[in-house]
């Protein structure tokens, strides 16, 4: 008879709920990553241990209501403000850990000075930027990230650039920016993507940690609704479409970033 | 203390920095500008926050959440600034959380011009952003009261946690007179910040500030607690100064820089043998209008004078609700009225009572 390992039937947590998220219900749509992303976020604090001195500041959008799911003290920030929200309670707040989620209508158009104006002072601050391509919670129009040609509800025969323009890369346009010490590009489309993304969110928080300057996670996600696609087409869809006008991978790695990096 | 030659943007911000104020976030606008300019200066001395935010729009949020964050804090700005302030306004509102601002204000519409007026009237005491809510709002007519009135501003922001605009002019901002500020205040230590604020859920339940409420019952309930606030304001907060109002026959109605103006009327209309009072509301949110109702059965008419088309003339209205006879007179576009001009409206006004014909509006 053999010997049963040390352990044997002992019960191994091996997926466990974040301290950092409550216990409910989101309200997000079947097959929406802002869940997965938020998960990574929390599970990031939880790891860091910084749960107990972490204030978010959620924005206007789908992710409005993501204070009711973070076991964090939250603000809500009026529509593209939240960097600046946020860098009025780290200015006051120094020995805390602030961050700003915020979707690309958010983000990349309303509140497009906020952000750019937060990284070019090294705000200590560190921002998620969810980027689907299009306005979710008012029902799918276009965005400056949308894809040229892309249909949506206000560019129903396709983003037509001669009128419309052209998207805008974040993630790049961040980077030219001195006080900008991570910035980076990850999806969310994939297992390994997820993991990624994690890790990308880890060093963001350990460059805050670090008083480093500006970091910035932008995560190519989906809207399946909006998109009109199931879930799995959509991932599908944005490996295809996005990823080549939206290149993963770190746009920005400042030395000391670099050398955080490199020293975990 | 001494009294100082001390120029009204500077004192207010010195006054700011005396009532204890842990951070300002402002963004450069004539005629206010030296108040973010000594902040500057002085706030890195005190090793309290200072930044020059990107935009109006970025200093009210970054006081909105500096103030979620239960730091002390304020802004200043003049006129089209606060335009693009006022989204923040109506949030901090909604939110329940302190701040002060300061509006030097300058002419307008448009760009306007950078001379003194008072035409923001309707735009803080009626409509200082969306939806249903009321600044308090504090109206100056000297420096000293420029200094005083910031203290205060701080003190009725923290105890009804909500916006408190001080609304001063480009003259107040950019005369020099002798006043005395106050002593220092103890700044509030950042571990004893308030019990509602967001300080990192460590051993606590974790807080959220936000102003948003699905739900239209959820939403009536906020608004019914937010109007209940402001009446309980109402009942304890409005603030006026009166001026030989005891035998006024006349009485005139000036808030701020023509307020002032106006108290040397008085005098030339005493003087003259015309017995004229004045009221000086230094609360223009919550007016004061049972001040008012009283006098309207004591005098014959009331003559509300402003550096504006006649805004605030529009609350006196409904104050005294047809008791007495009430005539607008206002200049515009940074023009200041010389007491002579006052007196000279005065008199029409007068004749025109006595020939009882109904008060009229009477511009230049």
């Amino acid at each position: 008879m053999m010997a049963t390992p040390a352990g044997y039937g002992e019960k191994v947590a091996a997926y466990e709920h974040p301290a950092s998220l409550n216990a409910v219900n989101t309200h997000y749509c079947p097959g929406c990553t802002h869940g997965i992303i938020q998960r990574l976020v929390a599970e990031v604090l939880d790891e860091l241990g910084v749960q107990g001195r972490t204030i978010g500041v959620a924005s206007v959008g789908c992710s409005a209501l993501m204070y009711f799911y973070f076991n964090v003290d939250f603000a809500s920030a009026p529509h593209g403000r939240a960097p600046a929200m946020a860098t009025g309670i780290k200015r006051v707040s120094p020995d805390k850990i602030v961050f700003t989620y915020q979707g690309d209508g958010d983000l990349a158009s309303i509140g497009i000075a906020e952000a750019i104006h937060a990284a070019a002072r090294g705000e200590s601050i560190t921002t998620l930027f969810v980027n689907n391509a299009v306005y979710g919670m008012t029902g799918g129009q276009m965005a400056p990230t949308t894809l040229p040609g892309q249909v949506t509800t206000s560019s129903p025969l396709g983003r037509d650039v001669r009128t419309a323009g052209y998207p805008i890369r974040i993630a790049e346009l961040l980077a030219t920016l001195q006080g900008a010490a991570y910035v980076t590009r990850q999806a969310v489309l994939d297992v390994p993507g997820i993991r990624k993304t994690k890790q990308a969110i880890r060093v963001a928080f350990g460059v805050q940690m670090a008083d480093a300057g500006f970091s910035l996670v932008e995560v190519l996600s989906t809207c399946c609704t909006n998109w009109h696609q199931t879930p799995v087409d959509a991932m599908e869809w944005a490996k295809r479409n996005m990823i080549p006008c939206y290149p993963l991978g770190d746009t920005k790695v400042s030395e000391k970033t670099r050398a955080l990096m490199e020293e975990h | 203390m001494v009294r100082e030659l001390l120029e009204g943007n500077a004192a207010i911000a010195e006054a700011a920095i005396r009532a204890g104020v842990d951070a300002f976030f402002g963004y450069p606008i004539t005629p206010q500008t030296e108040v973010l300019e000594h902040f500057s200066r002085r706030l890195p001395e005190e090793g309290r926050v200072f930044l020059q935010a990107e935009s109006e729009i970025a200093a009210i949020n970054m006081v909105y959440g500096a103030a979620c964050a239960g730091a002390r804090v304020m802004t200043s700005s003049s006129s089209p600034g606060i335009s693009l302030m006022q989204e923040g306004l109506s949030y901090i509102a909604a939110s329940c959380v302190p701040a002060v601002v300061v509006n030097v204000m300058r002419g307008g519409p448009g760009l306007g011009n950078v001379q003194p007026a008072q035409g923001d009237y309707f735009q803080t005491v009626r409509s200082a952003g969306h939806g249903d809510f009321h600044p308090i709002v504090l109206a100056p007519a000297s420096v000293q009261e420029a200094i005083d009135y910031v203290g205060l501003a701080f003190d009725l922001a923290d105890k009804y946690r909500t916006v408190v605009v001080v609304l001063a002019d480009g003259a107040l901002g950019q005369m020099m007179e002798p006043a005395e500020l106050p002593p220092f205040r103890r700044t509030r230590d950042p571990g004893s910040r308030p019990d509602w604020a967001l300080t990192g859920a460590d051993n606590r339940p974790r807080r959220v500030i936000t102003s948003l409420y699905l739900g239209s019952d959820n939403l009536e309930r906020h608004n019914l607690r937010l109007q209940a606030k402001l009446e309980e304001i109402a009942a304890h907060e409005v603030r006026w100064k009166s001026y030989d109002v005891a035998d006024a026959e006349l009485l005139l109605v000036a808030f701020g820089t023509m307020g002032r103006i106006c108290q040397t009327v008085i005098r030339v209309m005493r003087r003259r043998g015309i017995a004229v009072g004045l009221v000086r509301p230094i609360t223009l949110w919550p007016f004061p209008t049972a001040v008012l109702r009283h006098y309207s059965a004591q005098v014959q008419g009331m003559l509300v004078a402003e550096l504006n088309a006649g805004q605030m003339a529009e609350d006196v209205r409904l104050a005294v609700e047809g008791r007495c006879s009430v005539c607008s007179y206002g200049r515009m576009g940074g023009s200041i009225p010389l007491p002579d001009e006052i007196v000279q409206q005065l008199e029409i006004f007068a004749a025109d009572i006595a020939c009882d014909s109904p008060g009229k509006e009477m511009m230049p």
